[in-house]
């Protein structure tokens, strides 16, 4: 994992701007309609979805160490 | 990580009210990365808004805000410049805002050449009411009040304030988010009456109408047809029709502010200091 | 006092605004009320205030709110159809608490009508000019220094209840030219723009009314960060969809300046000791109302004058304690009839009313309000 990926489902309104602009299919809208990951372990740490979701509900973080803290501690 | 720019929003009024996929709100983050960016001041900065969905940002804004009414937000800003000039003002407007019921309003602004900062988000409808044709409504464009397409000519806004004397005029997108961002920060550079105009996607009304498919197409749209301004120049005219338009800064031009024009005549008088 | 001085009813209102600490003036010409604008220009440069001349009549009252809301006491002036246009933002003024002082010099109507010519048409406009129910203060000089006087009053009010209030003038006394002491500003009693008693940290909301049912709005730049709009809000200046707020808020609108009742009707008698009828007029017409009056008791003739100063809220009460005294009145005013139906609503049926009414561009000749008194009294 080379990103860590915040949602605030309360801000999402499910209008698939980022799920569309994914260059590596992480993300997809679930069955109420809201956006979830499905692919963390392809996202690049683009920013992307977080550029350009109008509702400030998603934020990437490129991990510096690549993940390997984060998978660590999990 | 939380971003920095969350701190110019207030949290307990979002999520906002704009639909689903609405651009309303890539481009008032855009504003307040640019303030952030240009480090003004919250306790200083006042966002005037007029009425429209765009005008629905100033509520979320962790400024001093102003929701006035249909179209008079450059007039009531011009009173706030005018009485304290040590505030930055920042107008958030609409096409139908700006360009119809305050298209007066918004021109004199230009002239008297006020040092505000007006972002007008334009959608390219009246998004709050349902969905009628506004002047910025391209011809042949559908709406629910142009049911076979808009025969009214449109204005082109930055034009429009070109002509009428503003001193920074700029155009960009929600897709050129960034770009959004620096267009919008260098109009707070500028001492005088700045104008950007920030093209947004309307899903629910005008895409929908003109069969636009999802927001993230309406965004690929501005992607795919705009022409940043130094290439548009370069553009042969037969390149610039159908729905090519060029963004990007426009014109900037060094002219007295209204109020440092006004704080001489308050010398002349005699009342300097009082 | 400061030495005599021969000036307009327009004028002094400039004057009274300054010396009520009106520092902002937006303007849109329009006869008979530009000469406050014009002296306005000249005068508030020299004391470091601000004026614009903006590009139409609702610019001009957006402008002042502007000004207002950043801290200026601020003023605006207007006539028949601009006061039409400014009716918006005054509503805006009512909903959001705005300080600001419109000054409407009447002149006849409807639409363009007769420029320049007197009239007393706008008795009703200013009242219910804008949509919604919100409440109205209006006083009506009738004389050169009193419109110096009604403009440091209007702006107190409009500062003390952060309502719009309207200085319902007309052409004879906006154009009327008249010897006047006025008085030294640092004798006028001035009413300061109200502050927030409590900091953000105390949990400070703009809109949270205090004791006296008015809220201590912030002023921009202050730090707070408030919202203003001109949706209906709760106390935090943020616009709720609830009908109890909605409730709640509309009736504090007419509730805080309501309490205090007859504090601001300013009505004055003449000749009313032993009166048996009655004259009531406002503005010019009761300058001649007042010496047709003065004709009728050298004539021998019982009536009096009861003068508003306040036109709204109206006086109900002054109309009701007159109406027990007497056995008629006559209500003077140069329109159709307007205030007419104020009056008859607090008669209710106490005692004759009867109308004296001119709408020919002409101010009214004392013959003509001596007929009236005639008619009534026989």
């Amino acid at each position: 994992m080379k990103s860590d990926i915040t949602i605030k489902m309360a801000r999402c309104k499910g209008c698939g701007i980022c799920v569309a602009f994914c260059p590596r299919e992480v993300l997809a809208l679930d069955e109420l309609g809201k956006v979830k990951v499905v692919n963390g372990e392809a996202c690049i740490a683009c920013g992307q979805c977080e550029l350009r979701c109008p509702d400030y509900a998603i934020f990437v973080d490129k991990l510096s160490d690549g993940g390997t803290a984060k998978e660590a501690a999990q | 990580m939380e971003r920095s720019y969350e701190k110019y929003f207030r949290q307990n009024r979002l999520p906002h009210l704009w639909c689903p996929g609405c651009g309303n709100g890539i481009a008032m983050k855009a504003i307040v990365q640019a303030i952030e960016k240009k480090g003004l001041s919250q306790d200083n900065t006042v966002i005037v808004s007029g009425i429209g969905c765009s005008s629905r940002a100033s509520g979320y804004m962790d400024f001093d805000t102003l929701h006035t009414a249909h179209g008079r937000a450059i007039p009531f800003a011009t009173g706030i410049k005018l009485a304290n000039p040590d505030l930055n003002v920042v107008v958030i407007t609409g096409d139908g805002d700006c360009t119809a019921i305050g298209g007066n309003h918004f021109i004199h602004g230009c002239r008297r050449n006020v040092d505000l900062t007006v972002v007008l988000f334009n959608n390219k409808i009246y998004g709050m009411t349902g969905g009628q044709a506004s002047p910025m409504t391209p011809l042949g464009k559908k709406a629910t009040t142009a049911p076979y397409g808009s025969i009214d000519r449109p204005f082109d806004a930055c034009k429009l304030a070109i002509a009428a004397g503003a001193t920074y005029v700029a155009r960009s997108t929600a897709y050129h988010e960034q770009h959004l961002v620096d267009m919008i920060a260098n109009g707070f550079d500028n001492k005088g009456f700045s104008f950007i105009e920030a093209l947004v996607q309307c899903p629910t009304a005008y895409g929908r109408k003109n069969k636009m498919g999802s927001p993230a197409n309406m965004l690929k749209w501005m992607r795919d047809n705009a022409v940043m301004q130094a290439a548009w120049e370069k553009l042969p005219d037969d390149k610039k029709q159908g729905e090519k338009f060029p963004i990007g800064l426009f014109y900037s031009a060094t002219a007295t502010d209204y109020t440092t024009a006004y704080d001489a005549v308050i010398e002349r008088a005699g009342g300097a200091g009082k | 006092m400061s030495k005599a001085r021969l000036m307009q009813g327009n004028e002094a209102c400039a004057e009274g605004a300054i010396a009520a600490g009106v520092r902002f003036f937006a303007g849109y010409p329009i006869t008979p009320s530009t000469e406050v604008a014009e002296t306005m220009a000249k005068l508030l440069p020299r004391v470091g205030g601000k004026f614009v001349q903006m590009e139409d009549e609702i610019a001009s009252m957006g402008a002042i709110l502007g000004a207002s809301l950043a801290g200026m006491k601020a003023m605006d002036a207007t006539s028949g159809p601009g006061f039409s246009l400014k009716q918006e933002l005054i509503g805006y003024a009512a909903c959001a608490e705005i300080p600001c002082v419109l000054v409407d010099v009447q002149r006849v109507g409807p639409s363009t009508g007769q420029p320049t010519a007197p009239s007393q048409g706008d008795v009703m406009q200013a009242r219910w000019g804008t949509h919604g129910d919100h409440p109205m203060i209006a006083l009506a000089p009738w004389s050169v220094r009193e419109t110096y006087d009604a403009t440091v009053m209007a702006v107190n009010y409009a500062e003390r209840f952060r309502t719009p209030v309207i200085l319902l003038m007309d052409e004879i006394v906006g154009h009327l030219r008249e010897k006047v002491e006025l008085p030294e500003p640092a004798d006028l009693d001035i009413y300061p723009r109200r502050q927030p008693k409590k900091t953000r940290a105390e949990g400070y909301e703009p809109y949270a009314p205090d004791e006296d049912l008015v809220p201590n709005v912030a002023d921009f730049g202050q730090g707070y960060h408030i919202h203003v709009t001109g949706l209906i809000h709760d106390d935090t200046g943020f616009p709720v969809g609830s009908p109890k707020v909605t409730e709640e808020s509309i009736r504090r609108l007419h509730e805080k300046i309501d309490r205090v009742g007859e504090e601001i009707i300013h009505t004055e008698e003449y000749f009313m000791d032993d009166a048996e009828y009655a004259v009531v007029a406002f503005g010019g017409t009761a300058r001649t109302a007042y010496e047709a009056v003065a004709e009728a008791r050298a004539k021998g003739q019982k009536v009096g004058l009861l003068r508003l100063m306040t036109v709204w809220p109206f006086a109900t009460a002054a109309i009701k304690r007159l109406a027990a005294k007497v056995k008629g009145i006559m209500v003077a005013e140069l329109n159709y009839g307007q205030l007419v139906g104020e009056v008859e609503r607090a008669v209710a049926g106490q005692c004759e009313v009867q109308l004296c009414r001119k709408y020919n561009m002409q101010s009214f000749e004392p013959q003509e309000i001596a007929a009236g008194i005639d008619e009534l009294v026989k």
